[in-house]
């Protein structure tokens, strides 16, 4: 599974191992049901890393503000399910997307025009600034105590979101199924190929006459809009927003998985949440208190000895692998 | 007088107190094989940042084609058809030969913001990309990533990037920097296979190479155009072998 480079030499066509995420994803729906809320929240954190990783890996836009568009879907989605009474999960998502879009290209037209260390403190500032807007807000978001009462009617009017979570996990697997669409077909594109190309070299880009702002902006915004659903989901799945989705943390965090699993691959994003959010499952369980250390361990590992992350390793030894045959 | 494929029009462009470029008029006919010489600090990439467009002079105008582009940002510039390469090589280190150049081929053609399909579907780039490597001879090495590619010809795959523009004015700033004076003439080969209507303006040090190139030669000292003319009129000039050609001559 190498990395997924696009461009104008790149064969755009299905490989057969990228077919092995939805199959484990569908064989975990039979295999392990009492997992599915977990396996939801996955699902949607994977959504999330993608649109980091559109970014952060293919654009070379470093952020640590990614939450406020996740933070924004989540709220939007949620005060229209719990205060003006807009149950249908379509119309909650759109709006998530329309809010994660909005604030992206309001955002992202004036923070994009920076770079490096001022971007980043940017990013940082922008989410901070929406947490303490939400806190403030506690008529419309509930503030600290959080926003209960989110209804979800049943998708398409057909399927109810039932206590098993089996809903909501189909649910999210075809939304993370038509982001993961999308996000692999704009790497293929000439659009990609360029986001690339100002990532290696902008000041290249820039004289060989491309719009590179421009570029950044749009790309920018495509990000937030993906995150915007995916906050949107949490939303719906967990049927209560926190301050937390908003907080500079959760956008660490999703970094931390991202560079987990392996930063510009795509599937960087899928294997990064598995890892992480199953080793904080199970680490919490064992050591309630002590779990953030078991992470920490395994972050600070994959940044010495494995750049690249997971599908780094699995690269080098599959290189290794063939060439002793 | 017919319109001159570029030209400055008193460029002056001051750093504070320290002026680098003094009121430059310079003229680059339509075709020209032009060279830009000088010693270090004369002002010649400043020179070169203001006619694409990465500065803005203090003063002064650039015309492109007898159109005033001194107000106009880098991005037109290269749609105006104003091309050029760098010093220290400016490439996309990661990616393949075939799509540094790509990448500029399909810019030119407005294939570089479409989403929809797969860039390699887009034929006409890569088969455009192909001929133009093949041209350079690095049709071999479309494969490889610049990382792995040999100094020489990375500073070939600068020209070949610049010539994805098709540009009607190119300016090519040391395109022989860091190669060593051996391999200097597989530079020197492909400069005189450039289209013959492209009008260049060359930035060396390498003697030799701007000798054998130009047919014109403008000397910029301390900002200013010390002297203009063919290469004979040139080498022979005594101003120019003190502060230029004397220095090199006796190295």
């Amino acid at each position: 599974m190498s990395a997924h480079a696009g461009g104008y030499s790149a064969d755009p066509r299905i490989r057969r191992i990228e077919l092995l995420p939805w199959i484990v994803a569908i064989a975990a729906f039979f295999v392990l049901p009492e997992y599915l809320s977990l396996g939801a929240r996955i699902l949607i954190y994977i959504l999330y890393a993608l649109s980091l990783d559109l970014i952060v890996g293919y654009a070379g836009i470093i952020t640590l503000g990614h939450s406020a568009y996740f933070g924004l879907g989540a709220y939007v989605a949620g005060i229209l399910a719990a205060k003006a009474g807009i149950g249908d999960p379509m119309i909650q998502l759109a709006a998530a997307a329309a809010a994660g879009a909005l604030l992206g290209i309001g955002t992202g037209a004036i923070i994009l025009r920076t770079r490096a260390l001022t971007l980043l403190m940017l990013t940082l500032a922008i989410t901070s600034v929406l947490l303490e807007i939400a806190n403030k807000a506690s008529t419309l978001t509930g503030g600290a105590d959080g926003l209960s009462g989110v209804i979800v009617a049943p998708v398409l009017g057909l399927f109810k979101f039932d206590m098993f979570g089996k809903t909501a996990y189909l649910y999210c697997l075809l939304v993370l199924f038509l982001g993961w669409w999308l996000v692999r077909k704009l790497i293929y594109s000439p659009f990609g190929t360029s986001l690339t190309g100002v990532r290696e070299n902008s000041l290249r880009m820039h004289a060989i006459g491309a719009p590179v702002y421009w570029r950044l902006v749009l790309v920018y915004t495509l990000s937030a809009t993906i995150a915007g659903v995916a906050g949107g989901l949490i939303t719906q799945t967990n049927q209560f927003v926190g301050l937390n989705v908003l907080s500079f943390e959760s956008a660490g965090e999703l970094l931390v998985m991202l560079i987990l699993g392996g930063v510009g691959r795509i599937y960087g994003a899928f294997v990064g949440p598995v890892v992480y959010l199953i080793a904080q499952d199970l680490l919490a369980k064992q050591f309630p208190e002590y779990w953030y250390f078991g992470i920490g361990t395994l972050l600070v590992l994959v940044v010495m000895f494995a750049r690249g992350g997971v599908l780094g390793i699995l690269d080098r030894v599959l290189v290794k692998l063939r060439r002793k045959q | 007088m017919s319109v001159a494929a570029l030209e400055t029009r008193g460029l002056c462009k001051s750093f504070g107190a320290l002026t680098v470029a003094a009121g430059i008029n310079f003229r680059l006919e339509s075709g020209a094989r032009h060279a830009l010489i000088g010693p270090n600090g004369a002002g010649k990439t400043t020179f070169v940042n203001m006619l694409t467009g990465v500065l803005s002079p203090s003063s002064g105008r650039i015309v492109l084609g007898g159109e005033d582009i001194t107000a106009t940002g880098q991005a037109k510039r290269v749609k105006l058809g104003l091309g050029r390469t760098f010093q220290i090589n400016a490439l996309f280190r990661r990616l393949p030969v075939l799509d540094n150049v790509a990448l500029a081929v399909a810019e030119r053609r407005g294939v570089a913001p479409r989403m929809l399909r797969a860039a390699s579907a887009h034929g006409d780039v890569r088969d455009e990309s192909m001929e133009l490597l093949a041209t350079l001879g690095l049709a071999e090495d479309a494969g490889i990533r610049i990382l792995d590619l040999p100094y020489g010809k990375q500073r070939l795959v600068e020209i070949a990037i610049a010539l994805g523009l098709k540009p009607e004015v190119l300016l090519l700033d040391e395109p022989a920097a860091g190669v060593p004076s051996l391999e200097s003439h597989r530079i020197l080969q492909v400069l005189d296979k450039l289209p013959e209507h492209i009008a260049i303006l060359i930035i060396e040090h390498d003697m030799d190479l701007v000798f054998r190139f130009a047919q014109r030669i403008t000397v910029l000292v301390q900002g200013e155009v010390l002297v203009e003319g063919p290469p004979e009129e040139i080498a022979g000039d005594k101003r120019v072998h003190q502060v230029y050609l004397g220095e090199q001559r006796h190295v």
